[in-house]
C-alpha cells in the first residue's frame, strides 16, 4: 500500500484517509438512528390509531401515570444528554480525565432514570395496570383500557431497552477513554454513542407528553 | 341482460358485471397491444441488430427528451384513464340502492350462514330474489373470511370485529360459485357455497319451507337431511371415519372420553350443548375448532338431528363397528 | 486475454475454513450469502412443487389440509424472507457493489460480516419453525387468525424478525459505501445503473424494515401476552395489522425487483455494446420507483373495508408507479437499437426479463384498477402476477445476473452451449406455469386454496407440469455450473468485452479489488468512444 506509512492505527485498510472513515462513521450512524426512529414509529401509529379510538379511555387512563416520576424522568435524561455533548468537547480538547467523569455522570443519570422507571413499573404491576389480558384494575373508566396500558408497557419497555443498550455502549467509550484509546484526532466512537444517546433523550421527550401529560 | 364474455372472465351474472368486464377487456386490449409492441420491438432490434463482427464503436444515442417524454405521457393519460373508469365501477359497488333487501351474512370456520329479514336462515345456500338489489352486512365469528361471488364481480372481507357491506342485484334466475377468498384456516377451500338467483315466486316459496321446515318428513329423515345442509358432514362422518370432529357412527349411548379427562355418556342433553356450546365439553383427541351454532338451529331442527344421530347408533347388538374413536 | 488463473485472487488468499467464516472481504461474504440463498431457493422451490402436485387434480392429491395449508406458508416465508429479498442486494450487490464504483470494500466490513451471521440466525430460527411443526397462516401473517393459530407462528415471525436486522445492516453499508467510498472520478452520474438501483433499494430497506419489525414484535407480544393491539376481542383492530404490515411488504416488492431492473441495465448495455439510452431516466425512475413505494401500501386492502376514498387515493398513487417501471422498459428497448446484440446466456435472461416482466407489469395495471381488482383480489390472478414479477423479473434478473458475474466471481466459464439451453427450458417452463395461472384467477379460482372446483382442472394440470418444465431447466443450470468449478475455461478478465470497472481488475479479483485505486475518466457505457480493449490499456489490469 502507498499510503502505508502515514497509515494511523485506528484508520481501517479500506478507507483512503480518517476524514474519509470519520465521515462515513458519522453517516451510518444517523441512517441507524433514521431505522430506529421508524422502528418507534410503528408504535407512535398505534398510539395515533387507537388515541383516536377511544379518546375517552386514553383521557382517563393517562390519569393513572405518575406526572411527578415522568417529570424527573425527563429532566435527568436531559441532563445526561448535557453530560454525554460535554464528554464529547472534552475529548475534542484532549482533557480525558474530565470526559471519563462526565461519561460516569451521564452512566449514573441514566441509572437513575432506570431506578425511577422501576418504581413507576412495580407500583402499576402492583395495581394491576398491565397490558392486554393481564389487565385487572378497575379504576379507569372507558373501554378497553389495557389497550392503553399495552401502548405504555411497549413504548416505554422498549424505550427503556434502548437506554440499557445506551448505558452499555457508554460504559464501554468510557473504559476505552480512560485506557487512552481516543484523542481530539480519534473520537469516532464516543461521538457516535453521543448520537445514539441523544436520539434515546429525544424520543423520551415525544413520550412524556404523549403519555403523561395529554393522554 | 346479456354481459360481456372474454377469454378470461367467467360469464357475469350481476348488474355491476358489464362494467366491470368492460374495463376488464378495456385493459386486455390495451395490455395485449403494449405487449406485442414491446416483444415485436425485442425481436426486430434482436434480429436485426445482432452482433455480426469483432467489436466496433456503436452509436452514442445517449437520450432523446421528445421520445421519453412520450412514453411518459401515453401511458400516463392511459392510466389516468383507467383509474377513472376503475372508480367509478368501484363505486358502483359499494355504494348500496335504497331499496335493497338486506341479508346478514356471517361467516365462520368453515361455513357461511345467512339470516333473512323474515327470519329464515340458511347455510352456505343464499336464496336471492332475481331482479332486486341485495344488501349483504358481513361479519365474522372468529378471523377474517371474504365473501367472493366470481359471477358477480364482488367481493369483501367478513371482519370479527365490524360490519362491512356490499351489495348486488342478479337479473337472471340461475346457480353462482361462492367462495371464501381470505385464507381462514383448514377448511378454507371447502368454505364454498352457492349462490341461488330464483323468481320472486319462488323466493316467496322457500322463504314460507325454510320457516316450516321438515313437515311431513320423519324426524330421522329431516336430520338426515340436516345433517347435509347445516354442513354437520364436513368434520363429522357417519360412517365410522374420524374427520376433524368424531363420527356419529355409534356415538350416542358410549361412554366417551373429554379433552382434559373425564368421561361423559353421549345422550340427548350432551348432543343439545354440544351443538350450542362445542367447546364446554370436547372428546379426547380432537382440537375444539367446532363454531356454536346458537341461533343458527331452531328447536325442531334440534330434535330432528339429535334423532338422526341416535339412529346411527343401533342399540341391540353389537355390530362389530368399532367404538368412537377416543 | 490470458488463459492463466490469477495468482492472487480474493478465493484463495487466505486459505482455511476459518478464514472464509470471519472474513470482512466483501466479495466472499457475497458468495456466503450466494450460497445461502441458493439453499434457500432449494427449500423453497421444493416446497412450490409440492403445492403444485397437490393441485394436480382436484380432490386430496398427496397432503391433508393442514399440511398443504403449511406448505404454501413456509413456501411463501422461505421464498420472501430467507431468499429473494437478501438474493439480488446481499448476494450479488455485494459482490460487484465496491468493484463497480472502484472501492476496496463496503464501508463496513465487519457489520457486512455481522449481517451474513444475523441471516444465518435468523435462517436457522425460521428452519426451526418448519420442524417444529411448520406455520399455517400464509406468509402474509395475517391477525386474528396468526394470532390464534397453534403452530410456530412466534418461531417464524421471530426468524422474519431477525432476518429483517441482516436487511436494514446490508441496506445502511450500501448507502453508506456509495456516499463515501466512490473512487476518485466516480461522480453520481458515471455510476453504473446497477449502483443507482442497489442504492434505491437499500433506501427501501432502511426505511420499511423497522417498521416491519415492529409489526412482527407486536404480532409476538400478542401471542405471548395477549396485548390486544390486534385482537378484536379485546377492542383491538385486525386491519391495523395489515396497514403495518403492507406499509413494509409492500415497498419490499421493490426491494425485491429493483435491484434486478440495475442488472438488466448492466446486461443489455453490455451485450448490446451500446451506451444505455437515458441514463438519468432510467438512475432517477429507481428513486421515484423506490419513494412511490412506501404510498401505495392500501392497494393491497381494496376490499378490506378500508374507506372508499382512501381506495381511490392508493389506486391513484399505484398507477403513478407503473410510469418509471414503464421508462425502464422503453429505455432499455431504445438502448438495443442499432446495437450489436449478441445471445450470450445472461442476455437471454435479459431478454426473457423483458418479455415476462411486461406481462408482471402490465398485469399490476389490472390489479391496481378499483372494480377489476374487487374481482381479482385473492385469486390465483394475484399469484401469476406477482410471480411474473418476481420470478419473471427478480429471478430472470438474478440468473442473468449470476450468469454474468460467474466468471468474475469464481474465475471459470460455465458451459454457454448448456447455458443457452437451461435458459429457454425455463423461460418457457416458467410461463407454462404461471400463465394459466392469470386466467384461473380471472375466472374465480381464490388462492391459498387445497382443493378446487372441476372446472378449474385442466389449467391447474397444465401449471403443474410447467413446473416440472421449469425443474429440470433448473437442474441443467445446477449441473453445469458445479461441473465449471473444475471444467470451466478460465475467462479471462473482461470475457464479455463489457466497459465498467470490475471488469478491469483480474478474474477472480485480489482481496484489495484492485492493483491501484483506479482514476475514472469515462461512463460504464461509452461504447460509442471505445471498446473493451482499449480500456484495458487505460487501466492497466490488477495485480498479476
Amino acid at each position: 500500500m502507498s499510503v502505508a506509512a502515514d497509515h494511523p492505527a485506528f484508520l481501517q485498510h479500506h478507507f483512503a484517509d480518517p476524514r474519509q472513515q470519520h465521515e462515513s462513521a458519522k453517516l451510518g450512524m444517523w441512517l441507524f438512528l433514521v431505522t430506529e426512529i421508524l422502528l418507534f414509529g410503528g408504535l407512535f401509529c398505534a398510539y395515533a390509531v387507537y388515541r383516536a379510538w377511544y379518546p375517552e379511555m386514553f383521557y382517563n387512563a393517562h390519569k393513572a401515570l405518575d406526572v411527578l416520576m415522568g417529570g424527573i424522568n425527563t429532566v435527568v435524561l436531559i441532563t445526561s444528554s448535557v453530560t454525554m455533548a460535554l464528554a464529547i468537547r472534552s475529548l475534542q480538547r484532549d482533557r480525558r480525565r474530565p470526559a471519563v467523569g462526565l461519561l460516569l455522570a451521564t452512566l449514573l443519570l441514566a441509572s437513575v432514570f432506570l431506578v425511577i422507571k422501576y418504581f413507576e413499573y412495580s407500583h402499576k404491576i402492583h395495581l394491576g395496570q398491565l397490558p392486554g389480558k393481564y389487565y385487572h384494575f378497575t379504576g379507569v373508566p372507558g373501554t378497553n383500557p389495557h389497550i392503553f396500558f399495552s401502548i405504555y408497557f411497549m413504548m416505554t419497555g422498549l424505550h427503556g431497552l434502548h437506554v440499557l443498550v445506551g448505558m452499555g455502549v457508554i460504559g464501554w467509550v468510557m473504559v476505552r477513554t480512560a485506557r487512552g484509546a481516543y484523542s481530539h484526532v480519534y473520537y469516532t466512537p464516543v461521538e457516535l454513542a453521543g448520537l445514539y444517546w441523544h436520539l434515546v433523550d429525544m424520543i423520551w421527550i415525544f413520550l412524556f407528553p404523549l403519555l403523561y401529560l395529554i393522554g | 341482460m346479456d354481459t360481456t364474455r372474454t377469454l378470461f372472465l367467467p360469464p357475469g351474472g350481476s348488474t355491476v358485471a358489464p362494467e366491470v368486464d368492460a374495463l376488464f377487456n378495456f385493459l386486455v386490449y390495451v395490455a395485449i397491444a403494449f405487449f406485442v409492441l414491446i416483444m415485436t420491438m425485442v425481436i426486430v432490434f434482436a434480429v436485426r441488430y445482432r452482433r455480426r463482427g469483432p467489436q466496433v464503436l456503436t452509436p452514442g444515442i445517449s437520450h432523446n427528451t421528445a421520445l421519453e417524454m412520450t412514453w411518459i405521457t401515453i401511458p400516463l393519460i392511459l392510466v389516468g384513464i383507467v383509474f377513472v373508469w376503475g372508480f367509478r365501477g368501484y363505486l358502483k359497488q359499494s355504494v348500496v340502492p335504497k331499496d335493497a333487501l338486506e341479508v346478514r351474512v356471517t361467516g365462520q370456520k368453515w361455513f357461511w350462514s345467512f339470516a333473512y329479514p323474515e327470519g329464515a336462515t340458511s347455510i352456505n345456500e343464499l336464496v336471492v330474489p332475481a331482479g332486486k338489489p341485495i344488501k349483504l352486512l358481513l361479519s365474522s365469528q372468529d378471523v377474517i373470511h371474504s365473501f367472493y361471488v366470481p359471477d358477480f364481480r364482488i367481493k369483501r372481507d367478513a371482519l370479527p370485529n365490524r360490519y362491512t357491506i356490499t351489495w348486488f342485484e342478479a337479473p337472471r334466475p340461475g346457480n353462482h360459485h361462492l367462495f371464501c377468498a381470505e385464507y381462514c384456516g383448514t377448511k378454507h377451500s371447502a368454505m364454498i357455497g352457492t349462490v341461488r338467483v330464483v323468481s320472486d315466486r319462488e323466493y316467496q316459496q322457500w322463504l314460507e319451507s325454510t320457516s316450516a321446515s321438515g313437515t311431513g318428513m320423519s324426524a330421522v329423515d329431516f336430520g338426515a337431511k340436516l345433517y347435509v345442509s347445516k354442513t354437520c358432514n364436513s368434520c363429522h362422518s357417519n360412517d365410522g371415519r374420524a374427520m376433524n370432529g368424531p363420527t356419529f357412527r355409534n356415538l350416542y349411548g358410549h361412554d366417551v372420553e373429554m379433552t382434559g379427562g373425564g368421561r361423559v355418556i353421549v345422550d340427548e342433553n350432551y348432543l343439545r350443548e354440544s351443538i350450542l356450546d362445542p367447546r364446554a365439553k370436547v372428546v379426547a383427541g380432537y382440537q375444539p375448532i367446532m363454531p356454536t351454532f346458537q341461533g343458527l338451529i331452531k328447536t325442531h331442527e334440534m330434535d330432528a338431528l339429535i334423532a338422526y344421530i341416535k339412529s346411527l347408533s343401533p342399540t341391540k347388538e353389537d355390530d362389530g363397528q368399532p367404538a368412537p374413536r377416543p | 486475454m490470458d488463459n492463466q488463473p490469477p495468482v492472487h485472487s480474493y478465493l484463495r488468499e487466505p486459505s482455511g475454513l476459518k478464514s472464509w467464516l470471519l472474513t470482512r472481504d466483501h466479495k466472499r461474504i457475497g458468495v456466503l450469502y450466494l450460497i445461502g440463498i441458493m439453499t434457500a431457493f432449494v427449500i423453497g422451490g421444493v416446497l412450490a412443487l409440492m403445492i403444485r402436485l397437490e393441485l394436480l387434480r382436484p380432490g386430496p392429491t398427496l397432503f391433508t389440509p393442514d399440511t398443504y395449508n403449511k406448505i404454501f406458508t413456509l413456501h411463501g416465508a422461505v421464498m420472501i424472507f430467507l431468499f429473494i429479498i437478501p438474493s439480488i442486494p446481499a448476494a450479488l450487490g455485494n459482490f460487484v457493489l465496491p468493484l463497480l464504483i472502484g472501492a476496496k470494500d463496503v464501508a463496513f466490513p465487519r457489520l457486512n460480516l455481522a449481517s451474513w451471521y444475523i441471516y444465518v440466525v435468523g435462517t436457522v430460527v425460521a428452519l426451526y419453525s418448519i420442524f417444529a411443526g411448520a406455520v399455517d397462516t400464509g406468509w402474509t401473517f395475517y391477525t386474528p387468525y396468526s394470532t390464534q393459530s397453534t403452530t410456530t407462528v412466534t418461531a417464524m415471525t421471530l426468524g422474519a424478525f431477525i432476518l429483517g436486522f441482516s436487511s436494514i445492516l446490508t441496506g445502511l453499508n450500501f448507502i453508506v459505501t456509495v456516499h463515501k467510498l466512490r473512487a476518485p472520478g466516480m461522480t453520481w452520474f458515471r455510476m453504473p445503473l446497477m449502483v443507482w438501483a442497489l442504492y434505491a433499494t437499500a433506501v427501501i430497506q432502511i426505511l420499511a424494515t423497522p417498521v416491519l419489525g415492529i409489526t412482527l414484535v407486536l404480532l409476538i407480544l400478542e401471542r405471548l401476552f395477549g396485548i390486544g393491539i390486534f385482537d378484536p376481542a379485546m377492542g383491538g383492530d385486525p386491519v391495523l395489522y395489515q396497514h403495518f404490515f403492507w406499509f413494509y411488504s409492500h415497498p419490499a416488492v421493490y426491494i425485491m425487483i429493483l435491484p434486478g431492473m440495475g442488472i438488466i441495465s448492466e446486461l443489455i448495455s453490455t451485450f448490446s455494446r451500446k451506451t444505455i439510452f437515458g441514463y438519468r431516466f432510467i438512475a432517477f425512475s429507481s428513486v421515484a420507483i423506490a419513494l412511490l413505494g412506501f404510498l401505495v401500501w392500501g392497494h393491497h386492502m381494496f376490499v378490506s373495508g378500508q374507506s372508499e376514498l382512501a381506495s381511490m387515493v392508493f389506486s391513484a398513487l399505484t398507477f403513478l408507479v407503473a410510469i418509471p417501471s414503464g421508462i425502464k422498459i422503453f429505455n432499455w428497448l431504445a438502448t438495443m437499437y442499432k446495437g450489436q446484440i449478441s445471445f450470450t446466456t445472461p442476455m437471454l435472461y435479459a431478454l426473457s426479463f423483458l418479455c415476462t416482466f411486461t406481462v408482471g407489469g402490465l398485469t399490476g395495471i389490472f390489479l391496481g384498477t378499483l372494480s377489476v381488482d374487487v374481482h381479482l383480489h385473492d385469486t390465483y390472478f394475484v399469484v401469476a402476477h406477482f410471480h411474473y414479477v418476481m420470478v419473471g423479473g427478480t429471478v430472470m434478473a438474478l440468473l442473468g445476473g449470476v450468469h454474468y458475474w460467474w466468471p468474475k466471481m469464481f474465475g471459470r466459464m460455465y458451459s454457454e452451449f448448456w447455458g443457452r439451453i437451461a435458459a429457454i427450458i425455463i423461460f418457457v417452463g416458467f410461463n407454462l406455469t404461471f400463465f394459466p395461472q392469470f386466467v384461473l384467477g380471472s375466472q374465480g379460482m381464490p388462492r391459498r386454496y387445497f382443493d378446487y372446483i372441476p372446472e378449474y382442472h385442466s389449467l391447474h394440470a397444465t401449471s403443474t407440469v410447467g413446473s416440472w418444465v421449469m425443474t429440470i431447466g433448473f437442474l441443467i443450470m445446477a449441473a453445469y455450473l458445479i461441473r465449471s468449478f473444475s471444467h470451466g475455461a478460465i475467462p479471462g478478465d473482461n470475457p464479455w468485452g463489457s466497459l465498467s470497472l470490475e471488469w478491469t481488475t483480474t478474474s477472480p479479483p485480489p482481496t484489495e479489488n484492485f492493483a491501484v485505486t483506479p482514476q475514472i475518466t469515462h461512463g460504464p457505457y461509452d461504447y460509442d468512444q471505445m471498446t473493451a480493449a482499449s480500456t484495458l490499456a487505460r487501466h492497466g489490469t490488477g495485480a498479476r
